[in-house]
């Protein structure tokens, strides 16, 4: 008996999308084949990882990664620099935080102010998020998108509850959009297939399947992520082929095991390390179900991530 | 290829003896054929149907233990590529590797991490299971004194042997051979000396080649002369060459039943930088090994792998489930609020995180609903009115708390007044629908 490769022929493939201004704009998606598998397609574009910065203080960031960006998270343009300057940024990942009902409430109008304010500072693309406010963020989306017409954004996300609106922001700019639903394939395809109803381009559009951290139903993430590639690139089915956004800071640096103290759990070791390493390996896991773009926050894990990547491709 | 049930019912005596406990000789084929019973049943199976069966009915990727201990894991058996197919069985090894050119304070220090390294998460007691001795020294009796030390020290734990070496491969296994180490590895240099040492002493051996094609031509080999537990390294140095080769090699046993790499695989990961190490064994835990072998152990790092492990390894299918039990967050007093909650592994999670990011010290009444989340266990009627009173009475929380009030999740706000008309002299606060909302809701509360 002598071996035989057992390649796959696969029939779909990940849709490429290009999002930022030149000479800066990134490039994602566009592999015909399954998350590093190179032996039997080809992956044009590497994942990305953009830096997250916040348009407040991140007064709820655990201190270890507060302390990264002390000297400038009190204010949103100079952290944007920072990430585009000093820590090499590809993409900048701007989330309104401050705009949450619970968290400052913060009008439309200081948005489009904020938005404008980050982009004339850096050239790297900016993706710009609301709160995860379902009703907060039609109207904040909207402004935002109005704000950054014509910098080819990623803007997000829209949700069961306001697609409406925020499809309707993002075809009236050109941004893309990332589309987002709850740990379901099911719900996935069907959000869309209503966004690209609307006359969305299939193009243009990134899934967001919900992502969790280590230890807190990564597992199910994971497997969504999973079966919404496999669907892409076995079954070829045209409505699961959008890039894949993995939101991973947000969700990582909320769990205990990011911010208990050495001295509460000494058997969890270093304080520093463990919430690096929280969410490095969330994100990897996240990688190799299929994400294309990282949303982070440590730049310790965004640099070993990095160096994942490059020894992955 | 698996055999059908016609495939299998030719080769049966046809005698429809019910001997079997089926009513037919075809019946109990079909049964075979999907794995719901075994062929020992038969007792007039011939000799000869009996080689055939067996070799087409052995499993996929070949199972055995690392270890002889109760701590001893089991390694292989899997039969999907996807957790979501099935699910994972066999979750991986996490080995450190240590060499003989440590001193003996340094190899103490060592054992010693191994020793400490068990955490308890959700239920699981999860730990560094083997050591892996590498021969550094080129000194063969420098080498069976490190591997004495820690096979005393460590009695319990899994020992992989990381010589080439068939000499002091020799020595090292003489000593230790009533623990059946994994001796690592034989090669295309020392083929026949190390299978040897693992025939004459039963231990599985580690077959590295250089590519998938050598690999497969040397542990055909070696199975021809009698040594069958294998592990399998194929050499690959960068993470990439990891995942596509560890992918090549569980699809060649699935889904070509290709014998010669159905076994588990062992992958060094061996980085300088810990942080960087631990994110390529991640790739391995969650991309086919079953033994990933590590430069450091350090507890944050455990505590991300083992976590990881976990993870990956789920029973897609069976939720994840935590204790019935009153949970404190923070240092709660008697006048702390008490909240209700199901005990779905993600649902508590979720709600114990949030209530400890509102910095309210606070109990969580946890119930066994089967791991169901609040509003399919309300609707399975497993977290209803009439529980949730028998729960809280049996619980002893009145014994915790001076007050009477119970903060129901907004999803089971129609329960508020059935609950408090059968749990006399409580009062029943309806709490936000979302777990997202519970900061708000205690920060806003009357302290």
């Amino acid at each position: 008996m002598s071996y035989v490769i057992p390649k796959e022929t696969y029939s779909g493939n990940v849709l490429s999308l290009e999002f930022g201004k030149a000479p800066k704009s990134v490039k994602i998606g566009g592999e015909n084949t399954l998350p590093f598998l190179s032996f039997e397609g080809s992956i044009p574009n590497k994942p990305v990882i953009a830096y997250e910065i916040q348009d407040i203080t991140p007064d709820d960031w655990p201190d270890t990664v507060k302390a990264q960006y002390a000297f400038c998270s009190d204010n949103p343009v100079k952290w944007a620099q920072h990430c585009q300057n000093k820590l090499k940024a590809q993409a900048i990942s701007l989330r309104l935080i401050g705009t949450h009902p619970d968290r400052g409430d913060r009008s439309a109008g200081d948005v489009a102010k904020i938005v404008k304010d980050v982009l004339s500072a850096v050239d790297v693309p900016l993706i710009i998020l609301g709160s995860n406010h379902i009703e907060k963020d039609a109207s904040v989306l909207v402004a935002a998108a109005e704000a950054a017409s014509g910098y080819n954004c990623i803007i997000g996300k829209a949700q069961e509850g306001n697609y409406k609106t925020v499809v309707a922001a993002a075809l009236a700019h050109k941004h893309k959009l990332i589309a987002m639903s709850e740990l379901d394939i099911n719900l996935a395809k069907q959000l869309n297939i209503l966004i690209t109803q609307m006359g969305f381009d299939k193009e243009r559009l990134l899934t967001d399947p919900m992502c969790s951290a280590l230890g807190y139903g990564l597992e199910y993430t994971y497997s969504v992520m999973e079966r919404i590639r496999l669907a892409a690139i076995m079954q070829n089915d045209v409505t699961m082929q959008p890039p894949i956004v993995g939101d991973v800071g947000m969700y990582v640096w909320k769990v205990k095991e990011t911010f208990a103290s050495e001295s509460d759990v000494s058997q969890w070791g270093s304080i520093e390390e463990r919430g690096v390493a929280w969410e490095a390996v969330t994100a990897i896991a996240m990688l190799i179900a299929g994400t294309n773009l990282l949303i982070m926050r440590h730049p310790k894990a965004v640099e070993t991530v990095r160096k994942t990547i490059e020894e992955l491709v | 290829m698996a055999l059908s049930g016609v495939e299998i019912f030719k080769l049966l005596p046809k005698t429809n003896c019910k001997k079997c406990g089926f009513p037919t000789c075809l019946a109990f084929a079909m049964a075979l054929a999907q794995g719901k019973t075994e062929l020992a049943k038969c007792p007039d199976v011939s000799e000869e149907s009996k080689r055939v069966l067996g070799e087409a009915s052995a499993p996929p990727i070949r199972t055995f233990f690392l270890g002889t201990s109760e701590k001893a894991v089991k390694l292989g058996g899997e039969t999907v590529l996807f957790r979501h197919d099935k699910k994972f069985f066999n979750p991986c090894v996490y080995a450190v590797n240590v060499k003989d050119t440590l001193s003996n304070d340094e190899l103490n220090e060592k054992i010693e991490e191994v020793l400490t390294s068990e955490i308890d998460r959700v239920g699981q007691k999860l730990r560094v299971d083997a050591i892996s001795i590498e021969f550094a020294s080129g000194n063969s009796s420098q080498y069976e004194s490190a591997v004495k030390l820690i096979s005393q020290k460590a009695p319990d734990t899994a020992i992989i042997l990381n010589c080439k070496d068939p000499s002091a491969a020799e020595v090292a296994v003489r000593t230790i051979a009533d623990k059946k180490p994994l001796l690592y590895c034989a090669n295309e240099g020392n083929t026949g000396a190390m299978t040897n040492i693992a025939k004459t002493h039963k231990i599985p051996l580690g077959v590295y080649a250089k590519g998938l094609s050598e690999l497969s031509v040397l542990t055909e080999k070696i199975k021809g002369m009698g040594v069958e537990d294998l592990v399998i390294d194929s050499g690959a140095e960068k993470a990439k060459d990891m995942l596509e080769l560890n992918t090549q090699i569980r699809r060649s046993a699935l889904k070509k039943n290709f014998k010669p790499l159905g076994y588990p695989i062992i992958n060094f990961v061996l980085r300088e930088d810990p942080i960087f190490e631990t994110c390529v064994a991640g790739i391995a835990a969650a991309k086919y090994a079953s033994i990933i072998v590590l430069s450091s152990i350090e507890k944050w790092k455990n505590l991300a792998l083992f976590t990881l492990r976990q993870n990956i390894y789920t029973d897609p299918q069976v939720p994840m489930q935590v204790e019935q039990k009153i949970y404190k967050i923070g240092e709660p007093t008697v006048n702390s609020p008490l909240l209700i909650t199901t005990n779905f592994s993600l649902t508590y999670f979720m709600v114990s995180g949030e209530v400890e990011n509102s910095k309210v010290p606070a109990y969580l009444a946890v119930m066994d609903c089967e791991g169901l989340s609040v509003l399919t266990a309300w609707a399975a009627g497993k977290f209803t009115a009439g529980k949730i009173v028998q729960f809280i009475k049996d619980s002893g929380v009145e014994n915790q708390i001076s007050h009477r009030e119970l903060i129901i999740p907004g999803q089971v706000a129609i329960l508020s007044g059935a609950i408090e008309d059968k749990l006399e002299g409580w009062k029943i606060t309806v709490g936000p629908r979302e777990a997202n909302g519970i900061p708000t809701f205690l920060k806003s509360r009357p302290a």
